[in-house]
Formats: C-alpha cells, structure tokens, sequence
C-alpha cells in the first residue's frame, strides 16, 4: 500500500470532523463557538503580533528544563536500581507509590514551595517524568538477557567495560522509550501547570483568551498548537530509534 | 599428553517443588591438552549444567574442577563459551564484538588483532556490520572470532551450531576443524548429535539420563579428514547410538 493510500482515510475523517464542527456552529446560530476560518484568523492575529511564539517559547522552556533535570537524575538512579538488588528493594515500592498520584495534584504543593513562577510548572514536569524514565531504565536492566551479560563475565572484564559496552547499550532502547513516555506526559502537564498563575506559556494563553473576553477562537487555536507541538515532540524522540546505537532493538520489526 | 582438565566427582542438584532434584551425580574424567571431547547425551541430561560447571558459572555441590593443576571456582577468559544460541552482542558492530574480550589486554593494535581473527573466519569485509546485518552462519563465525581472538586455552561448546540448518552446520563444523588445526585449544563439546561428535571429537564420552553419569567412553581413532559415510565411523555411530537407548540402526 502506498502513502497516499495509508493516510487517505485519515485525512478524510479529519475533513469529516471539520465540516461537521462548521456546519453545527453555523445550524446553531452559535455567537460564543468559533468556526474553524474563525480559529485559523485568530491564529494568524496572534502570530502578527508575536505571542504566539513567546507562549509557545515558554511552554516548551519549561518542559525542557523540567525534564532534562529529571533525564539526568533519572538515568543513573534507573540502572542503579536496575543493577542493585538492594536499592530496586528500597526505591521501587516509594516510587511505584508515588506514580500514580497525578501530577496535578502536586499543584499546591509546587506553589507553596516555589511560588508563582517558573519554578513551579518546571517542579511539576520533573516530578511528572522522572518516574516513567526509572521505572523504564531499571525494567530495562532487568529484561537484560543472562547470555549477555555471562559472556562479559566469561571475558573478564572490568566493570567500566561491563557497564559501558554491555549494559548501558542494552537498555538504552528501553530509556529512549522512558524519554518518550516521560516527555509527552511532561507536555501533558506543563499545559495544566500554566493554567494556574503564569504571565505565559500555551496553557496561560488559553486561560487567558477565555478570561479576556471569551476568545474562543484562541482557545481551540491554542488547543490545537499544543496536539500539533506534541506530535513534533513525539516524533523527535521517535526519531531518537533510529539511531545505530539502538537500530539493533528494532531491526528484525521492519 | 598433558592433562589439561581434570574433573573430579561432579554433583549438582537443583531445588525443586518439593525436595531437590538432583541433576550430575558424580561425574569424573579428564580432558589432555589439545584433545577435543564430545559429551553427547539425550536431551535434558544435564549436559548443560556440566559445562557451566567445568566452565566455571555453576558451583557443583561436590566434587572440583582442575585446570592446569589449580582449582576452578569462576569463569576465565582462558576458557571461552560458546553456546546454542549465541552471545555476539547485537549493539555492537563485528569489529568492537571482536575487540570486547581484548578490554584491558595491553595489545598495541586491538582493530587489526581484531579484523585479523575476522578474516580468519572468513568475515574479511563484515568488521563494521552489526550482527543483525549478519546470517546465522556469519554470526557463529562471529562468536567463534571473538572467542579465539583472546586466544583461550579452552573452547567450551554448548551445542554450538544446533540452531544452523544441516548444510551450514557441517561447513561450520569443517571450519572450525581447520581452525583448530592452526590454533590449538583444548575442546569441550557438548552435543546431541552422534555424527557432529564423531566428524569432531578424539574421544567421545555418552552421559546417561538425569541424574547423569558418564556412561561410556568411546575413542575415535580416525585421522582427518574423517569421511563420515566410512563403514567404521557407521558402526561407532551404531555403537554410540546403541549407548543412548536407540537400538535399531540403519
């Protein structure tokens, strides 16, 4: 099957779903609902005068930060425990406790301890992808196969090797994964995190045109920019498996 | 002929559901330098957890493995691995699998030892492939190059080309007679496959059914090549089958 094949549907549907959301705002009468040419104006307003991309600079500033502190704390801790019986039985039951509590939750907490600004959503998106990224490393060390790690124990070699030629290339398939996991619940949360108190950032803007006067429009632009954003996100970390260092996981699924 | 491995009284039981189930029970025999043993017995003998403990990755509960003269209670790289299913690392190209055992060995040019054994197996052109580029075949040959380039005494061979088809496991077993034939290793070979132990082995030892013990030990006078259609090699076949419970031969 070629492309054009594979996604036709796809883009029909989508079609669809906008000609349906058109003609209900229309049918209805409705003054509040925007269609979507009023979506794509107001989209084009707020890239004139330059918001849009401050909003969208923002948002992604603070995911960045928040989880490139939680990929380097997270990495170590993950093969630590992965390798270390007795720090997976320590660590293990606190964090599986720890996960499912939603990050949202920790909200109040964030703004006690850092206030307002930008610390607080960056606290919030650490603490949201931190754990998926451990769990992900120590499952990794854990599902490395014995044969493999035998014939490093056969060889002799030292620990340095060991770690750095056997074991760290094993799991880095499954940490590419924890990353992907982790940085799209990272987006997921930093847009909730910036509804709160914030000045900018998507979530803050769509907040923001609802309160000023009931921009609807920029609402669902809004809406609509962060899907868009979190599928680019996505397929960067995708694109992240593709590397020869990890080809190997995934050769014999093409 | 120098003894190079001397076992001693091997016992191993494994905890089970209820009580253990013993699996070894003592197993002696000796094995010269240079010489090449097969161990063939039916399947779920215990073959395999009497190579991980002559190779040093399963303690026996009694009885010592002698190397050299010196009790073996861990794995060396002077005793090599190689079993069924493999162990070339998949993340690693040929070239750095080869140099992997080389880690920490003072040698000047790691590569070219390297792609030197590589050639040797007949991977010349193959040093920056990663192992899923490679066929079943070439990634024995792989395993095998790794194994030899940190030129152990011992090759302990767990089933090692059970998992090729027919054709490409007697052009491995063909190999790595000529290889032997250069570079002298002591051998251990682990097999199911009567005709693989006699085309291989100086002497072939028949384990009996768990819990197991050497059984009978057949010495295979034949001066490479061997020709395996030959009527005396057919009826040491005969007699060897005969050991493991298959009496009608053909």
């Amino acid at each position: 099957m070629n492309r054009v094949q594979r996604y036709l549907p796809s883009v029909v549907v989508l079609a669809a779903l906008i000609a349906a959301w058109w003609a209900s705002v229309v049918l209805s009468g409705s003054v509040i609902f925007p269609t979507p040419w009023q979506v794509i104006t107001g989209t084009l307003e707020l890239i004139a005068d330059g918001t849009l991309f401050e909003h969208i600079g923002a948002s992604l500033m603070r995911v960045g930060s928040g989880f490139a502190m939680a990929a380097v704390l997270a990495l170590p801790l993950g093969l630590w425990m992965g390798w270390v019986r007795g720090a997976f039985d320590t660590f293990n039951p606190i964090f599986q406790m720890l996960r499912p509590i939603s990050p949202i939750a920790w909200i109040p907490i964030a703004i006690l301890w850092f206030g307002v600004g930008n610390a607080s959503p960056i606290f919030l998106i650490f603490i949201s992808s931190i754990f998926p990224m451990v769990l992900q490393t120590t499952a990794g060390v854990h599902t490395i196969e014995r044969r493999y790690l035998q014939a490093a124990e056969n060889f002799g070699v030292s620990r340095y090797t060991l770690f750095t030629q056997v074991v760290i290339p094993a799991v880095l398939p499954q940490i590419i994964v924890g990353m992907r996991i982790g940085l799209g619940v990272a987006w997921l949360v930093v847009v909730a995190a910036e509804m709160i108190a914030l000045r900018s950032g998507l979530g803050y803007m769509i907040i923001d045109s609802r309160n000023a006067g009931n921009r609807y429009d920029l609402v669902i632009a809004g809406m609509i920019i962060i899907g868009l954003i979190g599928l680019m996100l996505d397929g960067i970390m995708r694109m992240l498996e593709g590397l020869k260092w990890v080809k190997w996981r995934y050769a014999h699924q093409d | 002929m120098r003894t190079k491995i001397e076992v001693a009284g091997l016992k191993k039981a494994f905890a089970s559901g209820k009580g253990t189930l013993p699996v070894v029970d003592d197993v002696s025999f000796d094995v010269g330098d240079g010489e090449i043993v097969a161990i063939v017995g039916p399947s779920g003998c215990g073959k395999s957890t009497l190579l991980n403990m002559v190779a040093g990755f399963v303690r026996p509960d009694h009885g010592r493995v002698v190397i050299d003269g010196v009790e073996r209670r861990k794995p060396s790289s002077d005793g090599i691995v190689i079993s069924q299913h493999g162990s070339v690392f998949p993340w690693l190209t040929v070239r750095r699998n080869l140099m992997f055992g080389l880690n920490g060995h003072a040698h000047e040019d790691k590569a070219g030892l390297a792609d030197h054994y590589a050639g040797i197996v007949g991977l010349k052109g193959f040093e920056n492939a990663y192992p899923h580029e490679l066929s079943g075949g070439m990634l024995k040959r792989a395993e095998l190059a790794r194994a030899l380039v940190v030129k152990p005494d011992i090759l302990y061979m767990d089933e090692p080309f059970s998992a090729l088809d027919a054709l490409m496991n007697l052009r491995m077993r063909g190999e790595l007679l000529r290889i032997l034939g250069e570079e002298k290793h002591t051998v251990l070979l682990i097999t199911h496959d009567v005709e693989e132990a006699i085309h291989m082995a100086d002497r072939v030892l028949v384990l009996s059914p768990r819990p197991t013990r050497i059984q009978a030990s057949f010495d295979v006078p034949f001066a490479h090549p061997r020709k395996l259609t030959s009527v005396e090699v057919q009826s040491l076949r005969i007699a060897i089958l005969r050991e493991l419970g298959v009496d009608r031969g053909e």
